[in-house]
């Protein structure tokens, strides 16, 4: 992997071809990378996916566990996401507690699947009130090549669409775990599409360079009918209202392309 | 000190529950300079949400190495009082604090000449004395009039607004309740003299036409919020001289 830092020359380059409709590795303004998607890698997890986004890597695994309901909805199970920035996808993360990158990373994955009500969530009551399913999904960056954002939520869906939940029965209070599975029941896809703005231009899926230039991120995510679900605008700069209007068109048709890659059929 | 929920949130005549109609903001006051040992203060009350925001610096950056060459380290913390909700909130920052931190500073930043001030760095704080809604956005536009107290050049002031969808209509500035039983809430924070979004988050449900109404929405409460900035910071001048001359 290339140095973190580099050169001006090379930052130059890349603001400058983006000003002319251009990019560095020969994309349109609006082309994401090549996607590749592994579903089920991980035969321990409920459910499973890796992502590759360009050099970008991103493994996901879902555990399902029993546990209390919140007490304000006792009739649904618990979601819950968490991203973990690991050390070895590079020289810029640190081993410790999440740092507000990653808790950000995490909540804007979350935002776009509870918000797009993307996981029957009632549907995962044991006995309301006292037991309910509690889905973790678990993002785990294996290599940071910018975008990590597409990434996660990607593989995020990908991994609830194939993660099995075993068959159960309640004898005397206690949860029993019979042999079988069915799958959980997902029923939105919402898709995250995130902008740099490089040059005064909004530039789809950008890469880790073009992170590093960027004046300000925004993430828009849409639900299966075309609706937004999600939205979160990062960094130092600022989009104007045209652009955030314009990034929302874009994010539609984006979505609905990605969609198609992780949703078969 | 239990709410009750009630069946609905605005009535047949658009009327909300405290009496506002759909487009209006929540009663706001705002003082500039609240704090004597602050480099710069202010403190808002929009409705029942009531903060407090000071800034300290720019000022010798510790620990050192987090020093930037070429700009002053702009550092941002949110935090809400253990007795400012329903429910007993522990004083360690929570997951939301941390995010709402971060976009936090990214949405003031813009708005600094950091590179006046490189080595240095300038710390807000924000504190959610009690919470009744939209206080991330109530937090933006008073931490702003406490950077301009605090003498610090800046681009413009950042005024901040949410806007929901409750029970199926737009609806500016939203309650704790409306946001909680709304479909919709898309906090905003806009430099009008830029037209610079600077913060923009969403969650909900809304179709490319209806966020596009949220937006414009969004757009016209921040510029009441704006008025009601330079209002404030006119009136601690005002005052200052006043007691001047005196």
């Amino acid at each position: 992997m290339s140095s973190i830092m580099f050169s001006r020359v090379k930052q130059k380059q890349i603001a400058q071809l983006i000003s002319s409709g251009k990019r560095l590795d020969g994309r349109g303004l609006t082309d994401y990378r090549e996607v590749q998607l592994e579903d089920g890698v991980i035969e321990r997890a409920e459910g499973s996916a890796r992502v590759r986004l360009g050099k970008t890597e991103v493994m996901v695994g879902i555990k399902i566990e029993v546990g209390e309901p919140f007490p304000d909805v006792p009739n649904e199970g618990v979601l819950t996401v968490n991203a973990e920035l690991v050390p070895l996808a590079s020289p810029t993360f640190e081993p410790g507690p999440p740092d507000e990158n990653s808790i950000e990373l995490a909540r804007i994955v979350d935002r776009g699947i509870r918000e797009s009500k993307a996981v029957a969530l009632e549907k995962l009551c044991v006995e309301p009130g006292k037991r309910v399913f509690i889905v973790f999904i678990d993002i785990y960056v294996l290599n940071h090549d910018g975008n990590l954002i597409d990434a996660s939520a990607i593989a995020s869906l990908a991994a609830l669409l194939n993660t099995k939940m075993f068959n159960y029965e309640v004898t005397g209070g206690e949860v029993k775990i019979k042999p079988g599975y069915t799958p959980l029941p997902v029923r939105n896809y919402p898709m995250a599409v995130t902008f740099a703005k490089i040059s005064d231009k909004l530039v789809v899926d950008p890469w880790l360079e073009e992170e590093q230039v960027m004046d300000a991120r925004l993430t828009m995510t849409v639900e299966k009918d075309g609706k937004v679900c999600a939205v979160q605008k990062g960094g130092y700069g600022y989009f104007t209202m045209q652009q955030v209007l314009e990034a929302a068109k874009i994010a539609q048709e984006k979505a609905e392309e990605l969609r198609k890659l992780v949703v078969k059929g | 000190m239990l709410q009750e929920t009630p069946s609905k949130l605005i009535d047949e005549r658009g009327i909300r529950l405290d009496g506002r109609g759909l487009n209006e903001l929540r009663p706001v006051k705002i003082e500039v300079g609240v704090l004597s040992n602050a480099d710069g203060s202010a403190y808002i009350e929009q409705g029942k949400s009531k903060i407090l925001a000071a800034v300290y610096g720019p000022k010798e950056v510790h620990p050192k190495h987090l020093a930037l060459p070429d700009r002053a380290l702009l550092r941002c913390r949110y935090h809400m009082a253990p007795f400012s909700v329903e429910e007993r909130k522990s004083p360690a920052p929570s997951r939301r604090e941390m995010e709402l931190s971060k976009v936090i500073r990214e949405a003031l930043e813009p708005s600094v000449f950091v590179e006046y001030y490189p080595r240095t760095s300038i710390d807000l704080f924000i504190e959610v004395l009690q919470a009744d809604g939209g206080t991330r956005c109530s937090g933006i536009t008073v931490a702003s009039l406490a950077l301009a107290d605090a003498g610090i050049p800046m681009r413009d002031l950042v005024a901040a607004c949410a806007v929901g969808k409750v029970e199926g209509r737009l609806v500016l500035d939203l309650t704790d309740l409306e946001d909680k039983g709304g479909e919709a809430d898309v906090p905003l924070a806009w430099m009008p003299n830029l037209n610079a979004v600077t913060l923009l988050q969403m969650d909900g449900m809304l179709t490319i036409k209806e966020f596009e109404q949220v937006m414009n929405l969004a757009l016209e409460g921040c510029k009441q919020v704006y008025q009601l900035q330079k209002e404030a910071l006119k009136v601690k001048y005002v005052t200052v001289k006043e007691a001047v001359e005196e």
